[in-house]
């Protein structure tokens, strides 16, 4: 079937004219229509606009256009604005929000010839690691329909993962894209902040979030960086001379290669099966000729609660402007500010609301020094340790997860130790770090992934590593059993 | 550190959130919760150490002085609660 394909074979069959654009296209919708009730994939499909793009990109195809993306069919974040589809961020207060505009990452696709499905589901404005803070809908876990897929970018992973779409783009601000990545067995990558352009990414932690793909291989997630990624004037944080190259992918070795394993991410929070998992990768590749040193990081002990501190602080200012006067529905009251509170207050949900709260002590007048401007000291401590560690070593692995896919509502009374999930992602945020997750070996009948950072600008050299792991470990795509 | 009921809604206020006494006295506790964990790094020693309150450093990147196309009035307001005359409506702010 061709929904099981990645983006290379599609492009490949479309390019050999064995199946049209419009048919695999079709092939995508019809199947979003017959299983997307299962999975909760998806908050909003966009059938006519995929058709047209279907069109043009036939029209590319036809004409000769050999770019290795068109004609495969994607999905977007809904946190990311497309014009004339109906953007949520999976929150009521932006319940029928039709962006007048489309994110520089959604032109920068169809540019390159994909073609938009829809939009996918998230937790609430991308606060969330476990992808059940929606306000609008259960993304489930298409390894395990009980469980939950990861979040933020539920939707994204739950897509490609149960074959509803062939790639998405997610976000990513503590771990969002390679949680979920992790959790559904695909390739989740955060590239270096700045390389992909965030204009019309409805922000949270401005400082952090970046946008970036879900793929079923390192191939189609490179190459699905390197579409996506690129200059952008639109972004006042956007880097010169950051286009994503695919070029060198397949090339390199891992002999010799110096990989560092943090002491900190390899302890008894980590649980014994996603252990066991990286533990095996790290013995093949050991035998592939990887040199492998363990060090100490030891600011990482403290990234969850940095990230804590600085990410609220940051949403709190970003979600000022959901007042229900520009955009989203307003709640009628009494007065002016009691009306901005009302609408805030009925239409955002309990974890935004909680994370806005936390932002807005942090800031206040007598807690800024101790909390925020002491959490920039310690991401300032974090991130030149992680950078003296890329002087040595030419990246890093850990588990992406501490744990796999857990039952839907296990964690809920529980806020923290959820939180705590983050403990593997975050430092990557905080330093700007490209960071992948990778599948590695199943631990009982759920996936595990690796977590591969490297240094400012290095993406293509870790893709690369990326690349030549995935070979080593001698691991096709998996697809999840149900289907 | 605790924070106090008062303290909870003095903050709700500050950032614009209208919460009943129940949200009250679940953020509180949730907020007590959290701020306990943020104790972890007040012994972390940052002395001399720059805060860093952004990913990548960057310095001045100023675009090309060109007229560029941007929303048209009409769009802008498309998604908007209330408008008139072209412009925003905003609650009332002062009665009349």
């Amino acid at each position: 079937m061709i929904t099981q394909l990645t983006a290379t074979e599609i492009n490949t069959a479309l390019r050999a004219k064995k199946v049209s654009v419009k048919e695999v296209t079709e092939a995508f919708l019809k199947r979003i229509e017959n299983f997307d009730e299962e999975y909760g994939a998806y908050l909003a499909l966009c059938p006519e606009r995929a058709l047209a793009e279907a069109e043009a990109a036939q029209a590319k195809i036809d004409a000769g256009d050999s770019g290795p993306l068109v004609g495969v069919p994607i999905a977007h974040k809904d946190n990311i604005s497309t014009q004339g589809v109906e953007t949520t961020c999976a929150s009521k207060i932006l319940q029928g929000y039709v962006p007048p505009y489309d994110a520089t990452v959604v032109e920068n696709c169809r540019e390159a010839g994909m073609v938009l499905l829809g939009k996918t589901n998230l937790d609430e404005f991308a606060m969330g690691t476990s992808g059940e803070n929606s306000a609008l809908r259960l993304t489930r876990n298409p390894w395990d329909t009980d469980r939950v897929p990861g979040g933020s970018s539920a939707g994204s992973a739950a897509a490609v993962s149960a074959e509803l779409a062939c790639l998405a783009t997610g976000s990513d601000t503590g771990g969002s894209i390679r949680m979920p990545a992790s959790l559904t067995g695909l390739v989740g990558f955060k590239p270096t902040y700045g390389r992909v352009s965030r204009y019309g990414l409805v922000a949270f932690g401005s400082s952090l979030d970046q946008i970036g793909p879900f793929a079923k291989t390192v191939e189609d997630c490179s190459l699905f960086a390197e579409a996506m990624s690129g200059y952008d004037r639109k972004d006042s944080t956007s880097l010169q001379g950051s286009k994503i190259s695919s070029a060198d992918l397949k090339t390199g070795s891992l002999k010799g290669k110096k990989i560092a394993l943090p002491r900190e991410l390899f302890t008894d929070a980590i649980d014994p099966g996603v252990r066991e998992s990286v533990e095996i990768a790290i013995d093949v590749l050991t035998r592939e000729g990887v040199d492998f040193h363990e060090i100490t990081l030891p600011s990482i002990n403290y990234g969850v609660t940095t990230y804590y501190i600085i990410a609220p602080a940051e949403a709190s200012s970003n979600l000022a402007k959901f007042d229900g006067v520009r955009f989203g529905s307003r709640v009628e009251s009494t007065g002016h500010v009691e009306g901005f509170a009302a609408t805030r207050g009925k239409l955002f949900g309990p974890e935004v609301k909680l994370r806005i709260m936390v932002g807005t002590y942090a800031l206040s007048a007598g807690y800024y020094d101790a909390y925020y401007h002491r959490a920039q000291q310690v991401r300032g401590l974090m991130a030149a340790e992680f950078e003296q560690a890329f002087q040595e070593y030419d990246c890093i692995l850990s588990p992406a997860s501490p744990v796999t896919a857990f039952k839907i509502g296990e964690m809920v009374d529980d806020p923290m130790k959820l939180k705590l999930l983050d403990l593997c992602t975050i430092p990557a945020n905080m330093g700007g770090f490209p960071s992948l997750s990778l599948p590695s070996s199943l631990a009982g009948d759920l996936p595990v992934g690796i977590l591969l950072t490297g240094p400012v600008m290095g993406d293509e050299k870790l893709l690369q590593t990326a690349y030549n792991i995935d070979r080593a470990l001698g691991r096709d795509y998996r697809r999840p059993p149900i289907l | 550190m605790s924070i106090s009921l008062d303290e909870v809604r003095h903050v709700a206020h500050l950032a614009r959130l209208e919460l009943d006494e129940i949200e009250l006295a679940s953020f509180q506790t949730k907020l007590n919760a959290l701020l306990g964990h943020f104790e972890d790094i007040a012994g972390v020693d940052v002395s001399g150490v720059q805060p860093k309150p952004h990913a990548v450093s960057l310095v001045n990147i100023l675009a090309d002085d060109v007229v560029i196309e941007g929303l048209e009035r009409e769009q802008a307001l498309l998604n908007s609660a209330e408008t008139k005359a072209g412009l925003f409506i905003v609650p009332t702010i002062i009665e009349e």
